[in-house]
This record gives structure tokens, C-alpha cells and sequence, in this order.
């Protein structure tokens, strides 16, 4: 197999605002696609999969590091690949037909041969009698299969899919993903090799040839696992529950070494992590209290040992967002995360099963005592003689660390910790921070 | 439907006041200057036509006249469309451009058109000597300052927001420059375009009644138009032909909404960017009809091939080539560019000292402020009771989606009606019944002004949720307290955007409603817009400068102090 599209130690890192320094994104990241694979790239929120795509695509230039597709350097848009978007970026003004022409038209190829070969892949994804619809006509997956018709029209060498399935609901986005398979199993697919981004560790078995991990904060390549199961790929075979198993407690633990057959052997994260001291830049999981407090709960009606696996399973939630709770909850104490199975803690069980003032107790001491940013915003507010703040002192700190949306979004969910516990108050006309009756004890 | 009528939130939503606003201001006042000074001096041997066509009162002429008014509205609004896509694309693309386009135009907007009149008809009649097509070019180029400002405006932020995922698609799909423009970046601005140019081409009205029949260095011009045949009748004191042109007016008005808007407005309903249908999109009867005809059908499919070559030259034109590594801001090139700001800010403020030390004087300048702080006083006057008087009317007829259907339609009516045709029959009653013109002027900047105001709020009330009207309901919200909780909040940024529309628009009345005739009987009002008209009927250059400069610094100083906080309380606080 020759290498189409290789990744040589890539980094990308944007500009934070007012000059203050920079925000990885990407930290020395090598990856292959061959001709004839399927390649998944799986990470967290965080781990710049997106990002990897888009400069694979030439959408975006890395800060160092090159990408050769074909044998030659990328320079501009990677026209040996087409995309297919989470959001389906359809135009909403042009109809089916128009929209999968798009490519065609913007290679020059001529009105006759372009109608022929978009019917023929409008056909090819199951659209047939839909050409002359309007994308807002079309449901969720129609429209994604519209997105597929336009990357395939134009026969690439390598299909790119950003998280193709996700923004459909489950039982659309199962259907349409087995017949993509099927499509690309029946050995007739009008790409040589597929790239797909995904959080989603089922997919990502399910699809791929191989599987490359993406650990976070900054993204890496933390090792990469190879499927070697005959296609299809049976979800009920013993050895694709393995994988899946083996991979969730591969997401789950940032610190565990992935089994690499990569040349790049998996870098411990934690050693990452501690790089950085200050209590404003360890990113916070963007969860709510009620959310924290719902899983624990079932955890505890469940039994207190679970496979996260079986849990994801068990809660239908985006991958990605379950880890988020999983991760809240263990970064609280409430559980402890080991080898794929979560445990729910002593305090954990008080923090579910007690009166609501009570948990929030509970709450108050577990945030004081081990997230870092919300004691440290009592701190200095209590320092204060009238006790109270500007948001944009704290926004200007978490600045420092993340982009200004990210920053915003991390404040907010400090805030929203601090005043389910009561240590302080928040005033959104005034943007400002006062601290709670809890605090001031 | 309304909702998308609000044109003029674009330029409130930059809260930031830079150097290069400062530069572009003070630059456009003294290129104002200059232009004037120019017209002054070298423009004075003009060769103005020899025979300028007198109008007949004959209201049999009047189909033909309307027929001119209309032709001269369409073209500006051609021009106007052309400089939309151009400027806004080189505002939206260049960073550099940007910085200095977008506040040029922030400045252009705040300027009243009506001042330049004089400067404009000069130049043009300068630029074709001896023949029509200067007064022409003159009366078209004042429609087309009343329109093209919005329309840019609009072109603009819709290019800068565009969907990512829209953008990041055409990119990957190697689309080229051209046609990114006519798939994307045009169709994503059409309904906000359409719907500031149907807006601004009612308020061109005014300025083609204003501009057809004008007295530039005491000699007056006209050209045959409706708006001139006002004029006549005006002079004349023709009472009935001041009727048929009225109704003439309405009649055109309604025509080109039926035949032009409604169609267009259907039309475009298509480039919405959602991707869900919406319940039921704008109608027009002559849309449907022409979507099925047969001659559409030949039309099209004598355009494909044509459409086809040209889209492809133009495409392989403009391919997007390869970018060489992104260029950092050269931090140099960055204290180039502000230290040559603050060079060129000294300059235009000594050259405006110089101004106005040499030219106008002191005293002069402390008795514009005050005719302008005169003016101010209506304009305020004019906004209180126009809020006082419409906001309720309004929110009874949002609340209300019978009426809202019925009055909604009357409103924009009224506000594309030029306020100018009106205005004699007020002078008349200000004469008969004695009433200052100081008071009656606020009148007359009231008939074209206050509209804005009402299907402000109008779209405000029927953006109001209804559970929330329920919850009022329920909770026996009445009276005062229901005002105070519900509906102020409610309607707040609809006001905001209606206000500072009706106060652009007043300041610009104000040149044409502080000095009014009947026949041989003026009544004139202390205020910089009477000021503003003495200068230009007397071709006083430095005067007119000087009334346009201090009425654009009131108007700007307004948009900055009040407006823009008020908008920003409202999206803050208010927002639905």
C-alpha cells in the first residue's frame, strides 16, 4: 500500500488575544493515510481532530510541520480529497443536483458529462427522484446523503468525513453509516481511502481499518490501534467488544500507554498536564451540576461499578459528552475512573442520595478542595474588602490559557459550580462576582 | 416580516472609536471643503444648458413625468446596487480596506445628502457642459446617496458573517474568487440586500422630489419629473395639480411595489439561510405568474450557454491560488500605518482650523452651532412625539396579527410616500392659521420621519412571544406596570433601530421643512437646516461647508453618545 496523504510532525497553535502568547492545538503530529484504508481519527473535545482534518484538506496551514499528498507539498485546498461536514454545508439556495455539481463545476467539466455524473452519484446514495429538491425540503439524513453525493461526484483519492454522523439522530445516523459500509465493501466506492474524525469509539471500530487515538491539551498522536477483523465488521463478534472495551478505557485514561504499532510510542499525558501550575489553566469539563448529579445517581441505582462502555451504551449521549460527565464527576471525587470502569465514591454516593442541601454541602467542599479555579476565585474575592470582583479580571486570567470563546465558556462554567455551592454570586448586567453567604465562612 | 426591515443596526454594532475613524472623518469634512472650494473657483464658468425645459401643469403630462421620476429612481438604484457589491466585497475581503471603508461609510451615512445637492449639481453640470445629462447625473447621484450607504452597509455584514461551514465547503471544493461571489457570498446577502434597498428606495423618493426642481447660485434648474411639477404647482399655487400629483405619487408607489418589490422579495425568500422550511414565505402574484410563463422558460434557456462561457472565463479568472505561508502583521508595518494616522489626523485638523479662521470666522461657527443645537431641539421634539403617539398604536396593531395584516403594508406605504408632497398643503395651513414655522417645522420633519417609529414597533410587539404576553395576562400584569415589565423591555431594540432611522432621516428633512413656500410667501425657521438651504440657493461655499460639517458632527456625535449605547443596552439586556 502507498501512502497518499503523510503527515509529517505538524503543529498548530493560534494566537491568543492582546498578544499573549499562543494556544496549542496540535503538538509534532505524524499520520499516514495508504490507498485502500479506512482511517478513523479518534479523540476528545480538545484533541484538534477537526483541525488535523482541515489542514490535511488544506483548509488551514499549520504553524510547522508539512502535509504531502500525492508526493507533493500542499500548497492551497487538497484537491485529491473532498469533505463531507458535520453541519452538511449544503448551500440552502441551490438544489440537490446543484449542490453535488458544486465540485464539478469548479473543476470546469462541462454541463452535459456534470449532470451525468451528479445523477449518477445522486442515484449512488439513494437520493434518486430528489434532484430537483431544496436542501430545507430534505431531512437531517437526506441531506448528509446530498453531502456525501457531492464528495463522491468527484471521485478523490481520499474521502474525508468530519463527524459525518453525528449531528443525525441515532437510528438515522446507524443507517446511513451501514450504508456507507456496504457501499465501501461492495468494492465499487468512488474513493480510493477514507478519513473519518469522530468521537464516537463504535463508529470508529466499526468503520475503520485502523483506529488512531488523539490524546488532548495540546492534540497528539498518542498510538494507534489496527481492527484486523474481516469487513463487515460484527458488532457481535467477541473480538470487536474487546476493541471498543479496550478503547473506552483508552479515553478514559488519559494516562494509559495506547498498545502502539505507530512509529510514535504514546507520550504519558499526565506528564503533559503538569506543565502547567497555575489554578486558571487546567481546562474545566463544561458540565452542568444537575448532569453531574444525575449520572451519579443512576450509577448508584445501577451499582456502583459500571463498564463505561455498558454506561454510554446505556445513556444514548454522544460519546463525547458522557466522557465530559464521567470526567466532571471524577475530577469532583464523586467517582474513580480505572481501566474502562467507573466507581462511584463515598461522597459521591452521599452527594446523590442526600437532601438537596445537604449535597450541596457536599458540593462545596469537593469544589474548594479540588478544583483549583473556583477556590481560587474565593480566595481573591474574600481578599477584597467589598468582597466583590469584575468578571473580566478572572476572564483576563483564564485568557492567558485559552482562545477568548473558550475562556468565556470555562468562566461560565466556574461560575455556574460556585453558585449551585454558594460560594459566590454572579451579577450578569454588571458582570461581576461578589461572594456567596457559603464563601465568607 | 419586518424584522428584516431593520437597515440601520449595522453601523451601531462597532462600538470601538479608533484613530482611523477620527482620520476618515475629519478627512471626508475637508474633502467636502475642498470640493466646494473647488466649485467655487474653477466650476464658476460652468456652461449651465442653454434652454433648461419648463413643466407644464397639465395633468395629462403627468404619466410622462412620473414615467421620468421612476426611470431616474431605477437607475440610481442600479448604481447603487453596483457600488454595494463592490464596496462591501472590499470591505468584507481586505483588512486593510476595511478599516478604512467601513467607517468612511459610517460618515457617509451620517452626512445629509440634501446639503450636497448644490455641490453635486455643479460638478455634474460641469462634467457634461451645456447639456441635461448634468442635471440628471445630479438629481440620480442624490437618490443614490439616500440608498447606497444601507445597501453596502448590509452586503457587508452579511459577508462577514457567513457560515463557517458554508465558507470552509466552497474552499474545500476549490471553488474559484467568482464563483464563491455568485454561489455563496451574493446569494447569503440577497435578502438583507433586497430589503435595504426596497427601504432606501422608498426613502429615495424624498430626495428625487428634492432634487428634480433645485436653485443652485440663485439661477434654479428642473427637469421634467414629478417631483418638479410639485414644484410648479407649488409656485404657482395650483391647488388641484398639487392633488393629481399626489394621487399620481400613490399610484406609482403601489405599482412598483406590485410589480417590482413583491416579486422580488418572493423571489429572494429562496436565499434564506436556514435550513428548515418556513412556514409560509412572502407571496406575490406577479412572481407566480412569471415562475410559470413560458417566456421565462425561453429566457433561461437562452442564458444557460451564454451564462455558462461567462461563468467559466470569469471563473478560471479568478482560480484561488496557492497562499504562501500566512503572513504574520509585520509589527513595523502596524507603527507605520498608526504613526502616519496621527500625521494625517494633525493635518486635517489644521487644515480645518485654517478653514475655518480664513474662510467663515469664529462667530460664524459659534451661530451654526447654536442654529444646530436649534435643529437639535426639533429632531428631539420630533422623536418624543412621535413615541408618544405611535408606539401604542403600534403595539395595539402588533399584538393584534388582523390588523397587524391590514396595517402593516399602510406603514410602509406611508413611510416610501414622500413627505415633500405633503408638505404644501401644510404651508398653507401654516399660513392661513398663523402657526410659527418654528413649530410647524417639527410637523413637517414628523410626515416623513415618523413611520419609522410605528412599524418599529409594530415589528417589536409582534416579536414579543406570546407566552410571555399569556404570562402577562396571567399574572394581571395591567396598565402602567404591563408597559413597565412587558412591552418597554419587549419592544426596546425595535425602538432603538426606529429612532435612530427617524432622527437620520429628520436631521435631512430639516433642510427642506425649516424653509417652506407658498406661491411668493416663505416661511423660514431658526435652524441649521434653513441655514443650510439660505447657503446653497445663494451658492455661499464656504457657508454650506461649514452648515453640512457642523450638522454631519451633530448626527455622528448623536450616533456615538446615544444611539450605539442604547443599542448595545439592548442587545445586552433586552434581547428576545
Amino acid at each position: 500500500m502507498s501512502d497518499v496523504i503523510v503527515v509529517d510532525k505538524v503543529s498548530k497553535s493560534f494566537p491568543l488575544p492582546e498578544g499573549k502568547g499562543e494556544f496549542a492545538v496540535l503538538d509534532n503530529v505524524d499520520v499516514r493515510v495508504a490507498t485502500g484504508e479506512v482511517v478513523a481519527l479518534l479523540g476528545r473535545s480538545g484533541s484538534g481532530k477537526s483541525t488535523l482534518l482541515r489542514i490535511m484538506a488544506g483548509l488551514i496551514r499549520p504553524s510547522s510541520g508539512t502535509v504531502d499528498s500525492s508526493g507533493k507539498r500542499l500548497e492551497g485546498a487538497n484537491a485529491d480529497v473532498a469533505m463531507v461536514f458535520q453541519s452538511f454545508a449544503l448551500l440552502p439556495w441551490l438544489t440537490v443536483i446543484e449542490n453535488v455539481e458544486l465540485g464539478l463545476e469548479a473543476r470546469g467539466v462541462g454541463r452535459t458529462e456534470r449532470t451525468k455524473r451528479a445523477l449518477k452519484a445522486i442515484d449512488l446514495v439513494g437520493l434518486d427522484g430528489f434532484e430537483s429538491a431544496y436542501p430545507k425540503e430534505l431531512s437531517g439524513g437526506m441531506k448528509q446523503r446530498v453531502g456525501f453525493a457531492r464528495a463522491l461526484v468527484v471521485e478523490p483519492k481520499v474521502l474525508f468525513m468530519d463527524e459525518p454522523f453525528s449531528a443525525l439522530d441515532v437510528l438515522t445516523a446507524e443507517n446511513l453509516r451501514g450504508e456507507i459500509d456496504d457501499l465501501w465493501n461492495a468494492g465499487h466506492f468512488p474513493a480510493k481511502s477514507v478519513l473519518i474524525v469522530t468521537h464516537n469509539i463504535e463508529e470508529a471500530v466499526f468503520l475503520a481499518d485502523r483506529v488512531i487515538v488523539l490524546g488532548s491539551n495540546p492534540g497528539h498522536v498518542r498510538g494507534e490501534v489496527a481492527i484486523g477483523l474481516p469487513r463487515p465488521h460484527d458488532r457481535n463478534a467477541e473480538s470487536f467488544k474487546r476493541l471498543t472495551e479496550y478503547l473506552y478505557a483508552v479515553m478514559t485514561n488519559p494516562a494509559m500507554a495506547v498498545e502502539a504499532r505507530s512509529a510514535q510510542p504514546a507520550e504519558p499525558a499526565a506528564a503533559r498536564g503538569a506543565k502547567a501550575p497555575s489554578p486558571f489553566a487546567r481546562p474545566l469539563p463544561h458540565v452542568r451540576v444537575g448532569t453531574i448529579s444525575g449520572l451519579v445517581e443512576l450509577m448508584v441505582d445501577m451499582g456502583p461499578d459500571q463498564e463505561v462502555a455498558r454506561l454510554a451504551e446505556r445513556l444514548a449521549l454522544p460519546v463525547d459528552d458522557f466522557l465530559s460527565i464521567v470526567d466532571a464527576a471524577a475530577l469532583l471525587g464523586f467517582a474513580e475512573v480505572t481501566d474502562g470502569h467507573v466507581t462511584v465514591t463515598p461522597i459521591g454516593r452521599d452527594f446523590a442520595t442526600t437532601t438537596i442541601l445537604r449535597s450541596k454541602d457536599v458540593f462545596r467542599e469537593q469544589a474548594l478542595a479540588r478544583v483549583p479555579i473556583v477556590a481560587t476565585i474565593v480566595k481573591t474575592l474574600a481578599q477584597k474588602e467589598n468582597r466583590t470582583m469584575r468578571a473580566d479580571f478572572f476572564l483576563d486570567l483564564l485568557d492567558e490559557y485559552f482562545p477568548a470563546a473558550e475562556a468565556r465558556a470555562q468562566f461560565n462554567t466556574a461560575v455556574e459550580w460556585g453558585r449551585y455551592a454558594e460560594l459566590f454570586e454572579y451579577d450578569a448586567n454588571e458582570e461581576r462576582l461578589s461572594l456567596g453567604e457559603a464563601g465568607t465562612v | 416580516m419586518l424584522q428584516r426591515v431593520l437597515p440601520a443596526a449595522g453601523p451601531l454594532r462597532r462600538l470601538s472609536f479608533g484613530l482611523s475613524d477620527v482620520a476618515v472623518f475629519l478627512g471626508a469634512l475637508i474633502l467636502l471643503a475642498l470640493v466646494a472650494k473647488i466649485g467655487a473657483g474653477s466650476f464658476v464658468s460652468f456652461v449651465p444648458p442653454q434652454t433648461v425645459p419648463g413643466v407644464s401643469l397639465d395633468p395629462r403630462n403627468l404619466p410622462y413625468y412620473a414615467c421620468r421620476s421612476t426611470l431616474r429612481m431605477f437607475v440610481a438604484l442600479f448604481a447603487s446596487l453596483l457600488f454595494t457589491l463592490v464596496y462591501g466585497y472590499a470591505a468584507a475581503r481586505s483588512r486593510y480596506a476595511e478599516r478604512l471603508l467601513v467607517p468612511l461609510l459610517d460618515i457617509l451615512q451620517s452626512v445629509p445628502v440634501l446639503g450636497f445637492l448644490s455641490i453635486t449639481v455643479t460638478g455634474f453640470i460641469a462634467l457634461f457642459p451645456g447639456s441635461l445629462l448634468g442635471l440628471e447625473a445630479a438629481s440620480i447621484f442624490a437618490i443614490f446617496t439616500a440608498q447606497a450607504w444601507n445597501m453596502a452597509f448590509s452586503f457587508y455584514q452579511s459577508l462577514r458573517t457567513l457560515p463557517a461551514d458554508l465558507n470552509e465547503a466552497v474552499a474545500a471544493y476549490g471553488l474559484s474568487y467568482w464563483e464563491r461571489f455568485v454561489k455563496l457570498e451574493v446569494p447569503a446577502g440577497a435578502i438583507g440586500l433586497v430589503w435595504n434597498a426596497l427601504m432606501s428606495f422608498g426613502g429615495g423618493w424624498f430626495f428625487l422630489a428634492a432634487s428634480e426642481a433645485i436653485s443652485v447660485l440663485n439661477r434654479s434648474y428642473t427637469l421634467p419629473g414629478i417631483g418638479s411639477y410639485v414644484a410648479a404647482a407649488v409656485a404657482a399655487r395650483d391647488m388641484r395639480a398639487l392633488g393629481w400629483a399626489v394621487v399620481t405619487m400613490a399610484v406609482v408607489i403601489f405599482l412598483v411595489d406590485q410589480l417590482f418589490w413583491r416579486p422580488l422579495v418572493a423571489w429572494s425568500d429562496k436565499f434564506r439561510l436556514e435550513q428548515n422550511a418556513a412556514a409560509d414565505g412572502p407571496r406575490s402574484w406577479v412572481y407566480d405568474l412569471l415562475r410559470g410563463s413560458r417566456l421565462r422558460r425561453i429566457l433561461v434557456a437562452l442564458w444557460t450557454p451564454l451564462g455558462d462561457a461567462l461563468g467559466r472565463a470569469l471563473g478560471a479568472l479568478t482560480r484561488v491560488r496557492a497562499k504562501g505561508p500566512a503572513a504574520p502583521a509585520n509589527p513595523l508595518a502596524e507603527t507605520f500605518y498608526n504613526a502616519a494616522l496621527i500625521v494625517a489626523v494633525a493635518l486635517l485638523i489644521a487644515t480645518g482650523a485654517r478653514f475655518i479662521l480664513t474662510s467663515v470666522g469664529l462667530a460664524e461657527v459659534g451661530k451654526v452651532a447654536l442654529l444646530g443645537f436649534y435643529t437639535l431641539l426639533r429632531v428631539v421634539a420630533l422623536l418624543v412625539f412621535a413615541t408618544v403617539v405611535w408606539t401604542p398604536i403600534g403595539v395595539a396593531i402588533g399584538f393584534s396579527p388582523r390588523l397587524a395584516r391590514i396595517a402593516q403594508p399602510i406603514a410602509l406605504f406611508l413611510a416610501s410616500f414622500p413627505a415633500n408632497f405633503i408638505f404644501p398643503f401644510a404651508t398653507l395651513g401654516f399660513i392661513r392659521y398663523h402657526v410659527p414655522i418654528d413649530l410647524g417645522s417639527v410637523l413637517l420633519m414628523a410626515l416623513g420621519a415618523q413611520w419609522y417609529i410605528l412599524f418599529n414597533s409594530i415589528a417589536g410587539a409582534q416579536s414579543i412571544p406570546t407566552d410571555l404576553r399569556e404570562m402577562a395576562a396571567d399574572c394581571d400584569l395591567r396598565g402602567w406596570n404591563r408597559w413597565r415589565r412587558l412591552i418597554v423591555p419587549g419592544i426596546f431594540s425595535y425602538w432603538v433601530t426606529g429612532g435612530l432611522t427617524a432622527s437620520g432621516g429628520a436631521w435631512n428633512a430639516s433642510i427642506v421643512s425649516e424653509v417652506v413656500s407658498w406661491g411668493s410667501t416663505t416661511l423660514v425657521a431658526a435652524g441649521l437646516g434653513a441655514y443650510i438651504a439660505d447657503a446653497t440657493s445663494k451658492g455661499d461655499w464656504p457657508r454650506i461647508t461649514l452648515g453640512v460639517g457642523v450638522m454631519s458632527l451633530y448626527v455622528v456625535f448623536l450616533n456615538r453618545v446615544l444611539w450605539r449605547r442604547l443599542y448595545a443596552l439592548a442587545e445586552r439586556k433586552y434581547r428576545l
